[in-house]
């Protein structure tokens, strides 16, 4: 090993621009299974209990260990959440990806690395900070197995002590990690306070970048999406879950096992008041959560696009069948098997439409962790009232990724059960007949097994008004016509879309699910860089509620902002608006399998505004 | 009015008090003859004769002729009749659903051991508390013929074409993976059926019940099957019984221990042979050697073929509440609010 660089040579003009302050982002590039998570969650939860805006980004790939892993933090004084396209510090750890990781990094960007790595060589507009991480990790760690997973806390230090972290907030942090093991605990600490004196030690402060205290996070919580859902699933009544592991969906039933086990056994019996099962396969998942809909229960399963494509002929029996069930596609990116730990918006046409026939799904599209949450309550509620398949559409960006939100409510509501028919129902109504649109809303009423309510038929195959096996054209048609009007019924219950911001008449924006929060700065970016007062409004579920479309109307262009490669958005907004309105619609796209970020829309809608900047 | 002057006989009620016309369904649409119409009859019989409310019961099954025959008995029931081969699944959310109903499944050799095989394995591994009916006909009736995975090696279409790939024995298999009480029996053979069927009620745990059930249409090569060409090409060409052949029912009766020749409509024969009164269900080597055995020799035994009492069922084993999860009150299925107050707090 070469003696410790710490003549660090730069030049004045890498200073210019001055003192950043709680506005850049940092990437950690490590090898996936080496411990880098605890150490990133460390310095995420550092900053976040200082008060400042953050957010993480784990870019992991389809590997247990050995590939490389980048973790990215965006630090934003302004609140702006979404990815930031380029780091302004670099922590490279990983030999195989460094130089590249070096190469595409902007002037003035900060880099610690492993001093062996030699990589201050390759650029002179970078600002570097060598660290020799296992002559500092040997004293600290006596187990030579362990070093590799102590080691990353090294660096945790030497950014607290270059970017002006606070140790006494770190080391709240570390408890908050590794609390509950103390040995660990303690290494740990000692790691981050070796990198902390060896900075203070060797370095002089030559890059822009610093946190600073603010005072923005009162009462906030970090939670990935996935975990909000299941906690929305729990809150919403769940009973019976049946699932299928694919990344990026797992941890979100992995979540509800954790927290059900905890908060939903019988207080009088030590048993359980749910079943979560792992099935086969996705055809089974699906299956079980219809048959447990048909039955009564409030039932879910989550899963990504693959098993999503497995779905279909169960989603169509669902949707012509009319039972209730809830299914969460944490989309990544496909087609096939894709690139299984990235995300992509690639599922919205497929499951719209899934299934074969004349089969039309509700879509709901959380925007945030919070609306994974509130969505969850919701899509049971959907689903028991309008007696169908509804699909939560998430992506591994969200799901997967840490998010800073207020604390969910607690659902002040009980469940919407929808019409499951009553004894007062059937006095009022006469007669019961399972797919008779009594009220005229296209939803019929339904009685479940095991209630003293009549017996019907189920079935996928054609049936009449009383659920009887028919093949007559007039009952087909009567059928299918009054299930589209259900779906009109729809329109005017889903969660409505939000108007972001309100502005000018030329330029509107459209943005669904993970996009919102880059679509939010894009916005700004859009009127501070160009003067386009845009507006913006944020789609949160299919069917599209008259706002879409009279928001469509009101502007001369259009901008849909799609995380896929055909558009995906624009076409369904296409084939449902009315037809006139399509020339309006243009696209913004992005799809390399990275959460979108405000540059790309930006830059997007320069271009095809005519603006280049 | 006197009662002691009417004529009719009194109608006959089951230990509930119910007519055998509840334990009823609606008219089959199948052909005349077929096997699967003898299964229903020997279903109504044994719900009425043990006295089950048909409330309590509810009806699953895939997709073919066999499946369709939960129209055709406990017409008060609730019946789902899904996707071709994926009953299992619809049966397990409904049982998670709802523990205290009791599960009939009704599916075809081809809905089990082609497509639905996934689903079959899982079922019996599981364990879950229903009676699985196998309608084994060797071929895939409703869509006009085809071999299903159960069909012997050697035997042929209509068109001449012979099979050449080993029948999957669904017994050996569910006995296998775990089931229960696995059984096999013979569509005609009334009595014993009956008995399978009513043992099966009994018990908690998977009920696996292949059950031989000759397709009269597509096992007859010569004559009336001509009929045929007029209905037209579709999933579902049979409900039409116009076109339908008339059969006798097969029916036979033999003792325990013996071996029976059936003759089927198309003159190919089956040999069935009862299990003896000393067979021991219990033992499951000793289930799957005459199994082995019977394939080796061209037969089928029928009978109570492996029986393991004891064994927790799929809901036992995952600790449900005793109440049904589909109308849990609210109180039993949402955390309060102090729990989701200390959620946030953790994650702060
Ligand atoms: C996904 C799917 N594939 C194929 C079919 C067509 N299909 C309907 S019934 C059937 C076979 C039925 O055979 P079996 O289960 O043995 O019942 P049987 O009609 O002989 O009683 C097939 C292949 C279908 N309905 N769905
Ligand atoms: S085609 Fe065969 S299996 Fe189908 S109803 Fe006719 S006889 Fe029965």
């Amino acid at each position: 090993m070469s003696g410790i660089e710490t003549d660090v040579q730069v030049t004045p003009s890498l200073r210019a621009g001055g003192t950043v302050i709680n506005d850049f982002s940092i990437e950690v590039a490590t090898v996936n299974g080496s411990g880098s998570q605890t150490a990133n969650t460390v310095l995420l939860r550092t900053i976040f209990q200082m008060g400042v805006p953050v957010s993480g980004k784990n870019l992991f790939p389809s590997n247990i260990s050995g590939l490389p892993t980048w973790f990215t933090i965006r630090v934003s004084k302004h609140g702006y959440i979404g990815r930031k396209k380029d780091a302004d510090v670099l922590v490279a750890m990983n030999p195989e990806t460094a130089p590249e990781d070096v190469d595409k990094m902007r002037a003035g960007t900060l880099v610690v690395y492993d001093e062996p790595l030699n990589l201050r060589s390759r650029r002179s507009d970078l600002i570097f900070y060598p660290v020799p991480f296992d002559k500092l990790v040997a004293p600290v760690c006596s187990k030579p197995k362990l070093r590799p997973l102590v080691r990353n806390m090294i660096y945790v230090g030497v950014l607290a002590y270059l970017l002006n972290l606070d140790m006494a907030q770190a080391k709240v942090a570390l408890n908050k990690q590794l609390g509950k093991k103390a040995a660990v605990l303690d290494m740990n600490a000692a790691a981050l306070q070796v990198g902390y004196d060896f900075a203070s030690e060797h370095f002089t402060k030559q890059d822009r970048y610093l946190v600073a205290p603010m005072n923005e996070n009162q009462g906030k919580i970090i939670i990935d999406g996935n975990a909000a859902a299941a906690l929305g699933c729990m809150f919403a009544g769940v009973t019976v879950v049946a699932w299928y592991p694919i990344t990026p969906s797992s941890s979100l039933c992995e979540s509800l096992i954790m927290y059900m086990k905890k908060y939903r056994m019988d207080k009088r019996t030590g048993k359980a008041t749910f079943a979560i099962i792992q099935a086969e396969d996705e055809l089974a998942s699906l299956g079980i959560v219809l048959g447990a809909g048909w039955a009564g229960a409030r039932a879910m399963t989550s899963t990504s696009g693959p098993g999503i494509s497995l779905m279909s002929e169960f989603a169509g029996l669902g949707y012509y069948a009319e039972v209730p069930g809830v299914i969460f596609d944490i989309q990544r990116v496909g087609p096939s098997t894709g690139l299984p730990t990235r995300t992509m918006q690639g599922d919205l046409l497929q499951t719209a439409y899934l299934s074969h026939g004349d089969t039309k799904h509700i879509l709901l599209f959380p925007g945030s962790v919070e609306e994974c949450y509130t969505m969850a309550i919701e899509a049971f509620d959907l689903a028991e009232e309008f007696q169908t398949p509804v699909f939560v559409m998430s992506d591994l960006d969200l799901g997967m990724n840490n998010w800073m939100s207020d604390p969910f409510p607690y659902p002040e509501q009980p469940p919407k059960r929808g019409k499951v028919l009553t004894e007062q129902d059937l006095q009022r109504i006469g007669r019961f007949e399972r797919y008779r649109d009594v009220d005229g809303d296209g939803i019929p009423y339904r009685t479940i097994p095991g209630s003293s309510m009549p017996a019907y038929f189920c079935r996928g195959s054609g049936h009449n008004e009383r659920a009887l096996y028919s093949e007559r054209p007039d009952d087909y048609k009567r059928n299918m016509d009054r299930i589209a009007r259900k779906f009109e019924t729809a329109r005017h219950r889903v969660p409505a879309p939000e108007l972001v911001r309100d502005g000018a008449d030329d330029v509107g924006i459209i943005a669904f699910g993970s996009s919102h929060f880059p679509t939010i700065e894009s916005v700004d970016q859009l009127r501070t860089e160009a003067d386009i007062n845009a507006s913006y409004l944020r789609i949160r579920a299919f069917p599209f509620s008259s706002e879409v479309e009279s928001f469509v109307r009101r502007h001369d262009r259009i901008y849909v902002v799609d995380q896929n490669r055909d558009g995906q958005m624009r076409d369904l907004l296409r084939l449902e608006l009315a037809p006139e309105l399509a020339p309006k619609l243009r696209s913004v796209r992005h799809y390399d399998g990275l959460p979108i970020d405000a540059r790309t829309i930006t830059d997007q809608i320069l271009a095809q505004e005519g603006i280049t900047s | 009015m006197s009662t002691m002057t009417t004529t009719s006989s009194p109608r006959k009620l089951n230990r509930i008090g119910l007519d055998i016309a509840i334990y009823k369904g609606g008219k089959t649409t199948l052909c005349a003859g077929c096997g699967h119409n003898a299964i229903s009859e020997r279903i109504i019989d044994a719900f009425f004769e043990m006295g089950v409310d048909p409330r309590r019961v509810i009806k699953l099954s895939g997709i073919g002729c066999s499946s369709k025959t939960p129209a055709y008995f406990l017409g008060s029931s609730f019946s789902f009749n899904g996707v071709h081969g994926r009953m299992p699944a619809l049966a397990t959310g409904a049982l998670l659903a709802n523990r205290q109903m009791i599960a009939i499944g009704v599916s075809g050799d081809g809905d089990t051991a082609s497509i639905g095989i996934g689903h079959f394995v899982h079922l019996m591994r599981r364990n879950l508390p229903m009676i699985y009916i196998i309608e084994d006909n060797g071929c895939y009736g409703l869509t006009k013929g085809q071999f299903s995975a159960t069909a012997d090696i050697g035997s042929t279409l209509k068109n001449g074409v012979v099979n050449d790939l080993p029948p999957i024995d669904t017994c050996a298999l569910a006995i296998e993976l775990g089931a229960t009480f696995v059984g096999r029996s013979f569509s005609g053979d009334k009595k014993q059926l009956l008995a399978l069927l009513k043992a099966a009620i009994s018990h908690r745990g998977t009920v696996m019940l292949d059950v031989i059930s000759p397709c009269v249409t597509f096992n007859d090569h010569d004559g009336s099957t001509k009929s045929y060409s007029y209905v037209k090409d579709h999933d579902e060409p049979l409900s039409d019984v116009s076109f339908i052949p008339h059969f006798e029912d097969m029916t036979i009766d033999y003792e325990p221990g013996t071996s029976r020749e059936i003759q089927l409509h198309d003159g190919s024969k089956l040999v069935l042979s009862k299990l003896s009164e000393q067979y021991d269900p219990t033992d499951k080597l000793a289930a799957l050697q005459v199994l082995h055995e019977a394939q080796k020799r061209g037969e089928l035994v029928t009978g109570l073929i492996y029986y393991e009492p004891g064994r927790k069922d799929f809901l036992e084993l995952i600790n449900l509440v005793d109440e049904p999860l589909a109308t849990l009150p609210l109180d039993m299925v949402r955390p309060p609010r102090e729990a989701l107050d200390e959620i946030m707090e953790s994650l702060k």
